[in-house]
């Protein structure tokens, strides 16, 4: 590569035949390969490894039960994760959720974020994420990467209501 | 008059430069890159669109793993150090010098601290294979909050991150932050893979 070779070097001329001085110079290109075949290496393997997170705040628990704000029917939206990653959620409260009631969707862009950005339009919509037993911790932060996604503000970690149980059971019944 | 005959050289480019430079880039790139702390155990998070960066230090970390083990790490060899003597005074033990150095340079445990010091007694090659059973945090024997107060004391900047498996099961990970929140504890985080942000809503 970097030493261009020559044919038969000024031969033919034959009288004395002089013993071929061999040159001192040592031929760098394979070291070269060596040099930068290292150096590909470990900028490859080098991960400027900082894991992301995911801020989660969660709201200061109230000594008295009365200072809980009440949520209004018409702000509230429920999602419930549930075994397989099935997803339920209805809008309304638990024991008077509005029509057509539970449904189940999925985390994909079609699912969720559709219902999401369909009522984002609602300035005090107040999600509530519940999570039955079931359900995975990948549920759970699909679920809040969503609010992240559509950006909504208002949302809640809360447990699953005993009305909530009730209710997947008569939509899987279905 | 004979011809004069321009000396002819060989073409050739000396390669020694190049040599330097590429290993001068190699030593760099070595020197520079740290290994990754060993882990107790894998798990694998999922993935979000958020963007923020882990702090380099201050932090502790809770790994939950599939089957609800929670394994406890903080940074630093000194906050460890000041850690541990504060859990010793709490729960009556009494470690030795060298278990308190082991325990300075491990990165995480997940070990009720009864079992501690005969984790610390063992060899780093027989610590990686032993099997521990992952830090209490139940609510009649919460040590995972003990040393997360405990923490808290030595180093009130520290924040908290959690770090949950895909099929980590929710009842553990909702104990975690019930034990976060019993503790004031409101704001924490999640840690993640990166996943890109959907643009067209």
């Amino acid at each position: 590569m970097a030493e261009i070779q020559e044919k038969g070097g000024g031969g033919g001329k034959g009288g004395k035949k002089r013993s071929k001085k061999q040159s001192t110079k040592i031929d760098m290109t394979p070291m070269v390969d060596l040099g930068f075949l290292l150096l590909t290496f470990f900028i490859l393997t080098t991960t400027f490894a900082k894991p992301q997170t995911m801020e989660i705040n969660m709201p200061v628990k109230p000594d008295k039960e009365e200072e809980q704000q009440a949520l209004k029917a018409s702000n509230a939206l429920t999602l419930i994760a549930d075994e397989n990653d099935q997803l339920f959620w209805y809008a309304g409260l638990p024991d008077a959720p509005t029509a057509p009631g539970m449904q189940l969707t999925d985390y994909s862009a079609n699912g969720l974020r559709k219902i999401l950005l369909e009522k984002r339009s609602n300035p005090n919509l107040t999600v509530l994420l519940k999570q039955t037993d079931k359900s995975r911790y990948k549920n759970m932060v699909d679920m809040l990467d969503e609010m992240n996604i559509t950006g909504i503000r208002k949302y809640a970690i809360v447990d699953v209501d005993p009305r909530d149980t009730k209710m997947i059971t008569e939509a899987k019944a279905k | 008059m004979p011809k004069v005959k321009p000396h002819r050289a060989r073409p050739s480019l000396d390669m020694t430069p190049m040599v330097d430079l590429a290993f001068l880039l190699v030593t760099f790139f070595m020197l520079i890159s740290k290994f990754a702390p060993e882990e107790v155990v894998v798990v694998d998070t999922p993935s979000s669109t958020s963007d923020i960066k882990l702090p380099e230090s201050d932090i502790i970390t809770i790994t939950v793993d599939k089957t609800g083990r929670a394994f406890y790490a903080v940074g630093g060899q000194q906050t460890r150090l000041a850690l541990l003597d504060k859990m010793a005074a709490k729960y009556k033990l009494n470690f030795t010098a060298a278990q308190k150095q082991q325990f300075a340079t491990m990165e995480s445990f997940g070990v009720p601290i009864e079992q501690l010091q005969s984790l610390l007694d063992l060899s780093p090659e027989e610590r990686k294979r032993a099997q521990q059973p992952g830090v209490p945090y139940d609510s009649v024997n919460n040590q995972l909050g003990d040393w997360i107060m405990q923490t808290r004391y030595s180093n009130p900047k520290v924040k908290i991150a959690i770090k949950g498996d895909n099929d980590a099961d929710v009842p553990a990970i909702k104990g975690v932050i019930k034990t976060l929140q019993d503790r004031k504890v409101n704001r924490f985080n999640l840690i993640t893979d990166m996943e890109v942000k959907p643009r067209n809503l």
